[in-house]
């Protein structure tokens, strides 16, 4: 049954992102990408990490897709035309399948049986990151509130 | 016998399953969340029906009409004629519309607001879906809705279409965050993003008198109204139905449909709106909880949805009474108000926690409270002043 629906879940994900890297119009290619991340995040909870899931969910689909999808909107104009085939993405792509092959093939855990962890709950991430992680958190915290206020300063209007 | 009528919902379906006895788990499984869902979609597509021509009722009545009052006994079977009506009118297309992405956004906006459902306490053991995470849930799937309403404007590849879906989608994003910094001030103090958790937080009585939901502290009754307007906004109910002016854009990202997407539009709307409203008792009213002592014989989920449809009486006065706003008073109001608004909420509940979550602490969350309204509402004080409205007619 689990491993069915991960088979499920797996071809899902895989058919998802093939459109969103093949498609001609770009806007279909960011709702497959959009359509990637339900396929990741229903995968996490299958693995009972539904933080996690419901994380991807919230920022993938709720801000990062709706971002991609306005920058497309109102930067290109020509979405219509064939560019041809970019053969500067094959040396990223390359390097990209490479590292990740090598980091996974270097972590311990898929050469033997999974180790029985118990479920985490919501509960026991929140008391981590307030107590163990809090100055990272409020690092990241600083980080994005100076970044707003950037945006903000980039966006105001100058007063003559 | 109170008891028994109570969980009459969870029993019916404990026999169902036994009925089952013998098969399989996965088939078990498989059968008990189909009750579930099909118990869902009945109660609350039923109340989309009812719902829709009480508005139509209420709104004639406060503007001094009769209402539709010709379908069945009082116009009661008004939902039937407009759904048979919606369902065989022609479903046009555009030609030059984005078919695929036409076509899946209504399903997709309205698969969204019925997930958002799943995960309410609609009684004692009475969660469609329980899940260790609920309200993040609630928000992540609620956040799914700003795509399909893009969606919806890009495909349908006219103007009006892509403005009412930015408008959309400006004011989503923007009243997304104090709707969900409200809820946290609760999630803070019951130390649980679990639904059923919340609600029995919320159980027992002060005094043996006033029942201890969150909307009788001082940072939850801050927190409710917050979350009350914020609702008002995702749900694009007037005062707030900028994306759909009619008087301005034609019907926002809904213009190109017609026909049954139309009504799935509509649908999902109002879906939105229940699932706000259950939320919002959820976390504020108390859930299922009696509101006295006296009254704990009548069962859980008649309190529940009495809470509802009060909310949604509110939803419907509020429609009747204020004219729409416009779209920069709606933006300065989320930015400058509700959102300071919305922390200091979160700090006077830490505020009630420290001081003892007695009498002391809400006095002191009282305090916090209203320091900081004064001082927001003398600072966004534009001090301008209005002379005396004067008719000009023509001369």
């Amino acid at each position: 049954m689990n491993s069915g629906a991960f088979i499920l879940i797996a071809i899902f994900t895989l058919a998802a992102a093939l459109a969103a890297a093949t498609l001609r119009k770009l806007m279909h290619a960011a709702l497959s990408f959009a359509l990637a991340f339900v396929g990741l995040a229903s995968s996490f909870f299958l693995l009972g990490a539904e933080f996690v899931g419901l994380a991807l969910v919230f920022v993938y689909i709720g801000a990062v897709a709706v971002l991609i999808v306005f920058t497309i909107l109102l930067t290109r104009r020509d979405v219509e035309k064939d560019r041809g085939f970019n053969w500067g993405g094959v040396p990223i792509a390359v390097a990209v399948f490479g590292g990740l092959t090598w980091s996974i093939l270097k972590t311990q855990s898929i050469a033997i049986v999974a180790p029985r962890m118990p479920a985490l709950t919501v509960k026991q991430i929140g008391a981590a990151l307030m107590t163990s992680y809090v100055w990272p958190l409020q690092c990241v915290g600083l980080l994005l509130t100076a970044a707003l206020i950037g945006a903000l300063i980039l966006v105001i209007e100058e007063k003559r | 016998m109170s008891k028994s009528i109570d969980q009459i919902f969870v029993n019916a379906k404990q026999w169902l399953l036994t009925c089952l006895g013998g098969s399989p788990t996965w088939v078990i499984q498989v059968v008990s969340s189909l009750v579930n869902i099909f118990a869902l979609l009945a109660v609350f597509l039923t109340l989309f029906a009812l719902i829709s021509v009480l508005e139509r009722k209420i709104l004639a009545r406060i503007q001094n009409r009769y209402g539709p009052n010709r379908v069945g006994p009082f116009g009661l079977f008004q939902p039937i004629a407009d759904g048979i009506k919606m369902l065989i009118k022609e479903d046009i297309v555009p030609a030059r519309a984005d078919k695929i992405v036409h076509f899946l956004a209504p399903i997709l906006i309205a698969a969204a607001a019925i997930l958002a459902l799943g995960v309410i306490p609609y009684g004692r053991k009475m969660t469609p879906f329980t899940i260790d995470g609920g309200i993040l849930f609630f928000f992540a799937v609620g956040s799914t809705t700003e795509l399909a309403v893009f969606m919806a404007g890009w495909g349908s590849n006219n103007k009006f279409s892509m403005l009412g879906a930015m408008r959309a989608i400006a004011q989503m994003i923007s009243y997304e965050l104090p709707l969900i910094l409200t809820a946290l001030p609760v999630v803070m103090v019951v130390s649980s993003l679990t639904p059923d958790r919340i609600v029995a937080a919320q159980a027992g009585y002060t005094f043996g008198l006033v029942p201890r939901w969150f909307v009788f502290t001082p940072w939850g009754a801050a927190a409710f109204i917050l979350f009350f307007i914020s609702g008002l906004v995702e749900s694009n109910r007037t005062p707030f139905d900028v994306p759909e002016g009619e008087s301005e854009i034609v019907a926002g990202h809904m213009t190109e449909y017609s026909g049954f997407k139309y009504a799935t539009f509509f649908m999902a709307e109002y879906i939105g709106m229940f699932a706000i409203s259950g939320l919002g008792v959820t976390l504020f009213l108390g859930g299922w909880h009696a509101p006295a002592r006296a009254l704990e014989f009548v069962p859980s989920y008649v309190w529940f949805f009495a809470k509802l449809s009060t909310l949604l009486f509110v939803y419907i006065w509020v429609r009747g009474t204020l004219p729409r706003t416009r779209v920069d008073q709606m933006m300065n109001f989320a930015w400058k108000f509700m959102l300071p608004m919305a922390f200091t909420c979160i700090l006077a509940a830490a505020v009630w926690h420290y001081a003892g979550r007695g009498l002391r602490g809400w006095l002191w969350s009282l305090l916090v409270i209203a320091i900081v309204y004064t001082a927001l509402s003398t600072l966004l004080d534009t001090r301008r002043k209005f002379a005396p409205r004067v008719y000009r007619f023509a001369e």
